[in-house]
């Protein structure tokens, strides 16, 4: 049995599941019903001045009859008072003392108002923060969240004010609402953060009520950006969270992955990328903190497949096999093959290869099925034929190379070699 | 044993008879089984539909919720797409083609798609279909069945107006009469006769029996052209002793009864053999075991393997608790008191193939005996070859002669569907009647007259 144990800057948890900040780590019921289901840490939801929250706040992006591929939310930080959130914090730690309590803040902009929060949750027990300068809606006007998160100097300055106090980790958690995270991931680092977490949630309208014309979520008849996450944003994740890890600078620091993490499989293509841990959220509101059951089995028994004992093995270990497309092996071919007893005769590759690709399939014609099979001197190996193909393994890419030597795009202007021949 | 009627309560009468395709019951059901579809580019279903539904378009309209655009796409192939979604042997057509069976996972349940989509058309009244302007011409119509009603919807959407003449004084043919009512309710029967017919320029003369009430003569002075799809409606005789004898009853007969009557004054043995193994032969076993017999025998002179109905009918007739009695072939009815009582039958063993392929049986000389109260003949059905040789029109064996798809050698008289192939299912009728109107058109609109349904497929491409 592997270890899926986790230590991110002394912090120590059973596994690296933790669940992030926002509604299911609100309060303690929550909380402690997470950490009765096997949850290794949380993030207890972002603490700071008092909010008035609206109805409704949550809503969805459908996909192909499946619920929830991306998800959007109009809440605020806590809207409960902060001493009540205070005072369950410590019963908690006191309950479930072997898993991670980071505590999410988010102060007004000023030092006294950061450097107070600080102590009131050092002292309440929390073992890390994690800083709110991410959230995309409400508390930018004044200023904060994403405000922060947008801005590396102001960010930079508010980290400084943070760690002048602060006597456990902290972690900063980055907003994706930028052209780069690398910036504020850096200003965050030389302001002296502890970690880096990422990707907070990104400004989003889900879609629109066809009947009422109002965007969704619907308030009084009228909506606002929310901010997105779930499945759909992974990808986006992903890639933001390798610019890190590829940073010099933002590297130097421990991540926590954010970002429709909704599996053990997400979770360790986050780790892959460089994530210690992976915070979940949309998930678990979509099916309940038993999820995180199959997360560890899962997690654990790819671990002894592969002979990694502990997640360290891992951690990181693609971050180098992403590089710049100039560098990738241009003499590297392949070419699609149908494997004709697999064929259920769809036509999809066909159309889709036909219509939007290089006309590279083959079809005849029968009553009912056609038959399809790949021209290979037309096919440039773009994969779209496999990717749409229905039936697992049927349409494989088969390694056509067409010079045994590596070849990229500098070296083959560099030798003034022919173009316009794929 | 006798032969009686009232065997049931009401209430056991309503659940044998229910619905036995019961629709979606939400439209997240819908939803998800319409976004199970491929949405293959050629796709076999539609290959296989006679009336060539482009059935991937109209689920994945399913699937956008764009209800009205699916139910467009299939009426504007099949008329009829709301019963047939009911009736049609859907597993050796597009279910059966459906690229799912290749990997052996369960087929896109087209037809009920197909059902949730006209129904919801239906209920709405939705008028999907404008009428082009009137081109001045006028067409009879014999029969107000599937290929009649076709026929008719088609020419009405090109402007012409029609006349249907109908022996019966409901419309929908076999629909209405002919089909085992756990398929198609009256209603619902009633109620597609009247969405069909709702895009004006049809007219629907019931209680007009053709060779008596009107003649073809009259037909041909009248209009500018005549089609004729009158159907099959007479049984294959047994040609054995006994076949006179009081409780021997023509599958057709007893459908029609129990099709048009309140189940309760149906009467139905308590033995009861029904000989035949085609789609009537199970229709009329089923019901006559929902009716209240106590036992029902289908005998079959071949084996499963040359059965003409699909296994999913021979389920039916399964489940109901009827027992099947192959390799079989009714030699004699014995009666008491001139009231059928015993059925003798040879037993058959299979010899060289026939001319329907199919290996021919051939009598071994054992014979056994069943006792019986009620025979119910399914052994095929006869055209009505007397009306057809009555109006002299060219015909095989009574079944119409046509060239072409649907033209006769009489001026201006067309014909399709059952009285042309002699008993088919709906869908095929269905597509009889389009190539009936399109026929009609090229000779008394314009030779180069091309109707919607004539232009290729495009394969959703």
């Amino acid at each position: 049995m592997a270890d899926i144990s986790t230590d991110f800057l002394g912090i120590k948890s059973p596994n690296p599941f933790w669940l992030a900040s926002a509604p299911p780590t609100d309060k303690l019921i929550n909380v402690v019903r997470a950490f009765e289901a096997g949850w290794g840490g949380v993030v207890w939801k972002t603490l700071g001045s008092q909010v008035k929250n609206v109805s409704s706040r949550y809503s969805s992006v459908n996909y192909g009859g499946k619920r929830m591929m991306g998800f959007n939310n109009i809440e605020l930080i806590s809207d409960r008072p902060l001493d009540i959130n205070l005072k369950e914090i410590t019963q908690v730690v006191k309950m479930f003392p072997d898993r991670a309590m980071i505590v999410s803040l988010m102060a007004d902009n000023d030092r006294k108002s950061w450097h107070d929060l600080i102590m009131k949750a050092e002292d309440a027990g929390a073992m890390g923060f994690e800083l709110n300068f991410g959230c995309p809606h409400g508390m930018t006007e004044r200023g904060m969240g994403a405000a922060v998160g947008q801005d590396p100097e102001i960010a930079k300055m508010v980290v400084e004010w943070v760690m002048e106090k602060a006597t456990i980790p902290v972690i900063t958690k980055l907003t994706p609402n930028v052209h780069s995270v690398v910036p504020t991931a850096q200003a965050a680092v030389q302001g002296g953060t502890s970690a880096l977490s990422l990707i907070n949630t990104i400004q989003s309208v889900t879609g629109i009520d066809l009947d009422t014309l109002v965007p969704n979520p619907y308030v009084a008849g009228q909506s606002v950006f929310g901010g997105y996450c779930g499945p759909a944003v992974k990808p986006i994740a992903l890639k933001m969270l390798t610019t890190v890890a590829q940073d010099p600078i933002a590297s130097r620091v421990p991540v926590s992955g954010i970002g429709g993490v909704s599996t053990w499989k997400d979770a360790v293509e986050f780790m892959l990328l460089g994530a210690t841990s992976v915070q979940v959220c949309t998930a678990a509101m979509n099916h309940g903190f038993r999820i995180v059951e199959d997360m560890c089995e899962g997690l654990n028994n790819w671990m002894d497949e592969k002979g990694f004992e502990k997640t360290t093995d891992f951690i990181g270990k693609s971050v180098e096999k992403i590089t710049h497309w100039e560098d990738l092996d241009i003499n590297y071919h392949h070419i699609a093959k149908i494997d004709q007893d697999k064929c259920i005769h769809c036509g999809l590759c066909y159309i889709a290869c036909e219509d939007t690709s290089h006309q590279s399939i083959n079809v005849e014609r029968g009553n009912p099925y056609n038959n399809y099979t790949v021209k290979e001197e037309e096919c440039v190996g773009c994969n779209l034929c496999k990717l749409v193909c229905p039936v697992d393994a049927c349409i494989t890419m088969e390694e056509h190379r067409v010079a045994p030597e590596y070849v990229n795009w500098k070296d083959w202007q560099r030798e003034g070699r022919p173009l316009n021949d794929h | 044993m006798s032969i009686k009627n009232n065997r049931l309560t009401t209430a056991e009468y309503q659940e044998n008879f229910a619905d036995i395709h019961p629709p979606f019951e939400t439209s997240d059901a819908a939803l998800t089984e319409a976004n199970r579809c491929l949405f293959c580019y050629d796709p076999p279903c539609m290959k296989s539909c006679p009336t060539s539904i482009n059935v991937p378009k109209f689920i994945k309209q399913i699937a956008t919720e764009n209800l009205k655009g699916s139910a467009h796409t299939i009426f504007a192939s099949n008329i009829m797409g709301a019963g047939c979604s009911k009736v049609c042997p859907v597993e050796k057509l597009c279910e059966g083609a459906c690229v799912y069976n290749m990997m052996h996972e369960e087929p896109i349940n087209i037809a009920r798609l197909q059902r949730y989509s006209t129904e919801k058309a239906m209920a709405n009244k939705w008028q999907l279909f404008d009428r082009k302007p009137s081109k001045g011409k006028k067409v009879a119509i014999v029969g107000a069945g599937p290929a009649g009603l076709s026929c008719a919807h088609t020419l009405s959407r090109e402007g012409i107006d029609v006349t249907i003449y109908e022996k019966e004084a409901k419309g929908g043919g076999l629909m209405t009469y002919g089909i085992a009512a756990y398929k198609v309710t009256p209603e619902f029967c009633e109620d597609e006769v009247n969405y069909i017919t709702s895009i004006g320029g049809i007219e629907i003369k019931y209680n007009q029996e053709f060779g008596k009430d009107v003649t073809l003569e009259y037909l041909q002075q009248n209009y500018d052209a005549v089609y004729m799809a009158f159907g099959v409606g007479l049984a294959r005789q047994l040609d054995i002793p006994g076949e006179h004898l009081e409780g021997v009853e023509d599958a057709i007969k007893f459908i029609y009864e129990l099709r048009d009557n309140d189940y309760s004054k149906i009467a139905v043995g308590d033995k009861v053999a029904v000989i035949g193994m085609g789609m009537t032969a199970i229709d009329a076993a089923t019901q006559a075991k929902r009716l209240g017999a106590s036992d029902v025998t289908l005998v079959y002179r071949r084996t499963q393997a040359e059965m003409p109905c699909t296994q999913k009918e021979l389920d039916i007739a399964k489940l109901d608790g009827c027992k099947i009695t192959w390799l079989a072939s009714p030699k004699e009815i014995i009666g008491n008191n001139g009231k059928v009582s015993q059925l003798v039958c040879d037993v058959m063993k299979l010899g060289e193939p026939d001319a329907s392929g199919r290996r021919s049986p051939i009598v071994s000389g054992e014979t056994f005996t069943i006792d019986v109260d009620m025979v119910i003949k399914a052994a095929g059905q006869m055209p009505f070859q007397s009306l057809v040789n009555a109006n002299n029109i060219e015909n095989n064996n009574g079944k119409i002669a046509v060239s072409g798809k649907s033209a006769t050698k009489l001026a201006k008289v067309f014909a399709g569907g059952d009285c042309v192939n002699g008993g088919k299912e709906v869908v095929d009728a269905v597509q009889a009647g389009k190539d009936g109107a399109a026929a009609i058109l090229k000779t008394i609109v314009s030779p180069d007259y091309i109707i919607e349904s004539e232009l290729k497929p495009t394969f959703n491409n």
